[in-house]
C-alpha cells in the first residue's frame, strides 16, 4: 500500500527489534477482531479520504506506519495532514460534519468498524497537541485523569512517578507534583502533557505541532525526548518545521494540496517513505519543489 | 553615484525632520482631547453609580438611626409598637427562603446550560425556540412569576400552600434564566482544549464536562449564581402574591412550615404604614437588609475565590 513499499525499511534504524515491548502492561489491541499480538504494522491508512460536510478535505491516503517509528507529516497548509492525524485516534469524529471513506487498520482492526468504541481507541492512541493544555488542577491530577477516568487499577503514584520520567520532567517538579500545572513553563507544560498520554500506556503518540508554541531550547528537549520515546511507543508527529522532520523522522510523509480546475482545493498524499530519501532523492516532482523551498 | 546618494540622504534628512515635528506634536489636538472626554465620561458613569447608593446608605442610616440598634431591631420580633419591633423572623425568613432557591436553582440552571452549551444541536429549532425563551424569560417582570407561583406551586399543581418552600420555588422560577445564562456564559469561556484533552485520554463527553469542564467553569457559574441571589433577596412582589406573611411572630421551622416573611416583605409592610414611626423603621430595616446582602454575597465570593485559587495556585 506504500507507494515506496519497503525500499528503506532495512536501512531503518527504528526497526532494529531490541526494543522491548512497554514496560507498562502491554495496551490489548482494540476490542475488534484482528491479531492479538502487536504486529510491525500499527497503523495503515488504505484508501483513506475525509469529507467536512460535502467538502472533500483529503484523498485516497495510503500510508503505513510501522512499529517503534517516529513518522512525520509534513507539507503546505491545508494539505489535510492534521486530518489525518486526527482520524488515527478518531478526534475526527468530535467534528460533527466530519466523515470519511476508506480504512484505518490498528493492528490490523479497523478503527471504524460499527462496533469499535472511540473512547476505547483513544486510550491506546494518545494524542498531544499544538498548544500545551494542561489541565488547571494539579501537576499529580492532570497525570492521573486519564487512568482516573478510564478506571485503571493502578498504583496511581507509581503511573505519575513513570510518566514523568518518560517525560523527563520529573526531577523539575517531583517537589511540586500537587501545585497547578499552570505554574509551569510552556516546554514544562508541553512535557506534562506528553506524560500526561503516556498514563493511560497508550502505545502510540500521536502529535500535532507540539513544538509551534514553544522556544528553540524547550523544542529540542521534546525533540530529545521523543528519541526516547520512540523505544516503548511509535509516534506520528505533524510539523510544519521541514528541519524538526529530518531531525526527529524516521519516516516522512508529504502531503500536498491539489487544486482542480473545476473545484475545491483538496489534500494528498504526494509522497511517503524514508526521511533521509524523501528530503535528498526525492522521486515526486512536488516534493522535490516543497524540500527545496520553491514553495510552502 | 555620488549625486545619487546625496540627493538620497537629502530626502532621508527631510523624513526625519518630518518624523521628529510629528513626535513634538504641534498638529491638531483633537484627538486627545478627545480621549479625556471619552474617560471623563466613564468616571463620570461609576461616580453617579456609586453617588446613588452612597445617598441610599447614608439617608437610610439617617432617618432610621433612632431605630438603629442590635436589640430590638435585630433581634426583636414584628410588635404593633415601632420601638420593640424587630427582624429577626423577617432575618431567618430570608435565609431559609434564599437558602432552599439556591439549593434548588443551581442544579437546574447548571443541567439546562451544560445541554444547551455541550449537546445541543444549536442548528435544531427546538433549541434555537428554547434559548430564545430563556432569554425572554429573564426579562419578564417579577409579579408574573408570582402569579405563577401562586397558580402552580401554592395551589393548583403542587398545591403547596403558602410556604416556605413554595416562596422558593417561585424565585428559583424568577432568577432560573439569569443563572442559566451566566452559566452559559462561563462554560462556553473553557477553552475547547479541556474538553479535547481529556477526550483524547480516552474519557467519554460526560467525563471531560463533568471532572474538566464544570470545575472550570465553575468560578463564572458563581458569579452568575450570586447576581441573582442578590436580585432574589430584594424581591418583594411575588412573595406578598404567593402567601408570605406580614405580621408573624415565630420563625419558620422547615421547608414545608406555613407562614414566613422575608426583610423586603417587612420593609414593605411597615412602609406603607400611616405611622412616622414606621417609616422610621423601614429606614433602618433597609440598612440591615443591604447588611445580610452583603454577608450572603461576601460569603459566595468566598465561595468563588477558594475554587479559583485551589485551580490556580
Amino acid at each position: 500500500m506504500d507507494e515506496q513499499p519497503d525500499k528503506t525499511s532495512t536501512a531503518d534504524p527504528a526497526a532494529e527489534p531490541a526494543v522491548a515491548p512497554p514496560p507498562a502492561p502491554a495496551p490489548e489491541p482494540v476490542a475488534a477482531p484482528g491479531p492479538g499480538a502487536p504486529s510491525a504494522e500499527v497503523l495503515k491508512a488504505e484508501q483513506l479520504s475525509v469529507y467536512y460536510g460535502p467538502k472533500l478535505a483529503v484523498q485516497g491516503v495510503d500510508m503505513t506506519i510501522p512499529t517503534n517509528n517516529i513518522v512525520a507529516l509534513i507539507g503546505p497548509s491545508g494539505c489535510g495532514k492534521s486530518t489525518i492525524l486526527r482520524c488515527y485516534n478518531r478526534m475526527n469524529d468530535l467534528v460533527k460534519t466530519a466523515r470519511i471513506e476508506g480504512k484505518v487498520l490498528y493492528h490490523g482492526a479497523d478503527l471504524y468498524s460499527s462496533h469499535v468504541d472511540p473512547v476505547e481507541v483513544r486510550k491506546h492512541i494518545g494524542m498531544v497537541f499544538q498548544q500545551p493544555n494542561p489541565f488547571p488542577k494539579s501537576i499529580y491530577d492532570n497525570i492521573a485523569f486519564g487512568p482516573r477516568v478510564l478506571r485503571m487499577k493502578v498504583d496511581m503514584d507509581e503511573v505519575v512517578e513513570r510518566c514523568l520520567h518518560q517525560a523527563a520532567l520529573w526531577d523539575e517538579v517531583k517537589d511540586r507534583l500537587k501545585q497547578s500545572a499552570l505554574g509551569l513553563s510552556g516546554g514544562q507544560q508541553q512535557r506534562l502533557c506528553i506524560a500526561r498520554a503516556l498514563a493511560t500506556s497508550p502505545d502510540v503518540l500521536l502529535m500535532d505541532e507540539p513544538c509551534s508554541a514553544l522556544d528553540p531550547v524547550a523544542t529540542a528537549r521534546i525533540e530529545d525526548l521523543m528519541q526516547e520515546l520512540r523505544k516503548l511507543y511509535t509516534i506520528v508527529i505533524v510539523t510544519h518545521n521541514m528541519q524538526q522532520a529530518i531531525r526527529v523522522a524516521d519516516r516522512t510523509a508529504f502531503f500536498t494540496v491539489e487544486v482542480p480546475s473545476d473545484g475545491d482545493r483538496y489534500g494528498v498524499l504526494a509522497e511517503f517513505g524514508d526521511t533521509d530519501q524523501v528530503f535528498n532523492n526525492p522521486i515526486d516532482e512536488r516534493t522535490k519543489r516543497y524540500v527545496s523551498g520553491e514553495f510552502g | 553615484m555620488g549625486t545619487l546618494r546625496r540627493s538620497q540622504q537629502g530626502t532621508v534628512d527631510a523624513a526625519g525632520a518630518a518624523v521628529r515635528q510629528g513626535l513634538t506634536g504641534d498638529g491638531s489636538r483633537v484627538e486627545p482631547i478627545k480621549g479625556y472626554i471619552f474617560v471623563g465620561f466613564l468616571v463620570l458613569s461609576i461616580v453617579l453609580g456609586i453617588a446613588m447608593l452612597l445617598t441610599l446608605v447614608v439617608d437610610s442610616i439617617i432617618e432610621g438611626a433612632p431605630f438603629l440598634r442590635w436589640n430590638p431591631l435585630v433581634t426583636g420580633v414584628p410588635s404593633s409598637i415601632p420601638s420593640e419591633a424587630g427582624l429577626w423572623v423577617a432575618i431567618v425568613g430570608t435565609f431559609w427562603v434564599i437558602g432552599l432557591m439556591i439549593i434548588t436553582v443551581v442544579p437546574l440552571a447548571v443541567g439546562a446550560a451544560i445541554y444547551l452549551e455541550e449537546y445541543a444541536d444549536g442548528d435544531r429549532w427546538y433549541n434555537r425556540a428554547i434559548e430564545l425563551n430563556i432569554q425572554n424569560l429573564a426579562a419578564v417582570p417579577s409579579i408574573v412569576f408570582g402569579i405563577l407561583g401562586l397558580g402552580m406551586i401554592v395551589r393548583g399543581g403542587l398545591s403547596l400552600g403558602p410556604v416556605v418552600y413554595a416562596g422558593s420555588l417561585t424565585l428559583a422560577l424568577l432568577v432560573l434564566p439569569t443563572v442559566i445564562l451566566a452559566s452559559r456564559e462561563a462554560l462556553r469561556a473553557v477553552p475547547p482544549s479541556h474538553r479535547l484533552g481529556a477526550m483524547a485520554l480516552g474519557s467519554t463527553k460526560w467525563q471531560a464536562i463533568w471532572r474538566n469542564v464544570l470545575p472550570a467553569a465553575i468560578p463564572g457559574i458563581a458569579t452568575g449564581s450570586i447576581l441573582a441571589t442578590a436580585r432574589a433577596i430584594g424581591e418583594t412582589a411575588p412573595l406578598l402574591l404567593i402567601g408570605a406573611t406580614v405580621f408573624i411572630t415565630f420563625t419558620p421551622e422547615g421547608p414545608l412550615s406555613e407562614g414566613y416573611t422575608t426583610l423586603p416583605v417587612q420593609i414593605f409592610s411597615w412602609a406603607t404604614r400611616p405611622q412616622e414611626e414606621f417609616r422610621t423603621l423601614s429606614a433602618a430595616s433597609i440598612v440591615v437588609l443591604l447588611a445580610v446582602l452583603l454577608i450572603i454575597n461576601a460569603f459566595a465570593i468566598w465561595i468563588r475565590n477558594h475554587y479559583t485559587k485551589k485551580q490556580q495556585a
